[in-house]
């Protein structure tokens, strides 16, 4: 049996009456690690109407159903954050966060992942952060004050590699 | 099958719309995992948006259900579904919404409840309103219910949109219409539901959800 997949609708302006109703972009609570970044439209613009989810392994580098996954919508200025602590390796992977953007505008969500800036040699051998090519610099964090930055551009010149879903 | 990203008619995917082209992405534990959510993720009234506040909501009262189902017909179990949507004057109980339509004291619209062994789910909730919007010169949004959907892989998220039969806005909605296949489409509008509409209590509209994802593909099961 095959049954085909119901399609995928936006999320429209109003999902944080639903989805955020309560805060999980707490992963760990006082964890070491902060991100925090921006969501941009293709006029570099903030989307204040945005909703990011992240899904990610333990330090260990192993997933665990009960341990991994936030979700933060965009503030007025277009801002997320995370406090969560940094994934180990999964098979031989580059640490990394798997990164699912929800905005109006956007009819099906925009799937990306977020790389660490202190994993050069790691990043290199990635074979999915190097298909991003000349675009992989737009899935790499960047270290700043208290943790990373990473922001996401949803279209434009330095729009932010996705993947397919 | 999924809409487009770029699809003018919705005006909101001018700007965000991605426009490069999409990477293929192996199939890693990253892509077949994903979160669980227990008990503890809701609570007795979430799944009863009509018993969250002392007084009753005003409109017509309804019961949506379905069952969460994978491509290969297996059901999501304890899958979180979540919901929100406009209350019956087709205003939603969010600030930004400007609507000049009463907002409703018994109702806030936001609901979730998890999916159970055979993947069903079931909200008690109001028939949502159909509401202007400024996309096009009198545009107005057909009645709809949003979900949103976990599955076993957190690649198989869904964010979606529930219709009712026969509405006469459906035509006209870019937003349904940017589904483009008139199949998948027609898997957007929700059925009418003897089985579960209560005499002297509330109609029925059912509503099955595919989740698609790396379940399409063969691997191997936990």
């Amino acid at each position: 049996m095959t049954l085909s997949p119901t399609p995928s609708q936006t999320v429209g302006p109003f999902f944080s009456l639903g989805l955020c109703a309560r805060p999980c972009n707490v992963l760990v609570a006082d964890g070491p690690l902060r991100i925090e970044g921006m969501v941009l439209d293709g006029a570099e613009e903030a989307a204040p109407d945005a909703v990011v989810e992240i899904w990610q392994a333990s330090g260990a580098g192993t997933y665990d159903s009960s341990f991994g996954w936030g979700r933060c919508e965009t503030d007025g200025e277009g801002r997320y954050s995370f406090v969560t602590a940094k994934p180990g390796r999964v098979d031989g992977q580059a640490p990394h966060l798997v990164v699912l953007v929800f905005a109006r505008g956007l009819l099906r969500p925009a799937l990306t992942r977020m790389y660490f800036p202190d994993e050069a040699g790691a990043n290199a051998a990635d074979p999915v952060f190097a298909s991003a090519g000349d675009d992989a610099s737009t899935v790499l964090a960047q270290a700043q004050d208290g943790g990373l930055r990473f922001d996401i551009r949803l279209q434009g010149e330095r729009q932010t590699a996705f993947f397919e879903l | 099958m999924d809409p487009p990203y770029d699809y003018p008619d919705y005006r909101s995917t001018a700007l965000r719309a991605p426009r490069k082209p999409l990477l293929r992405l192996p199939q890693t534990p990253s892509e077949l995992t994903g979160p669980a959510f227990g008990e503890d993720a809701v609570s007795e009234f979430d799944g009863d948006l009509t018993r969250q506040h002392p007084g009753e909501p005003l409109g017509e009262r309804i019961v949506v259900s379905g069952r969460v189902l994978e491509r290969d017909g297996r059901p999501v179990r304890n899958g979180l579904v979540e919901i929100w949507q406009a209350n019956a004057a087709g205003r939603y109980a969010h600030g930004n919404d400007d609507h000049p339509a009463p907002l409703d004291p018994g109702f806030t619209g936001a609901g979730r409840c998890l999916s159970d062994a055979d993947g069903r789910y079931r909200f008690t909730t109001i028939k949502p309103g159909a509401y202007p919007w400024r996309n096009h010169p009198n545009a107005w949004r057909p009645a709809h219910i949003h979900l949103s959907l976990f599955g076993r892989a957190f690649t198989q998220r869904l964010v979606t949109q529930m219709y009712f039969p026969g509405d006469p806005l459906l035509e006209f909605d870019p937003i349904f219409q940017s589904v483009r296949d008139p199949g998948a489409r027609a898997r957007l509008v929700s059925a009418f539901d003897w089985e579960t509409t209560s005499p002297e209590w509330a109609l029925g509209y059912r509503f099955d959800v595919v989740l698609g994802g790396p379940s399409s593909t063969p691997l191997e099961r936990q």
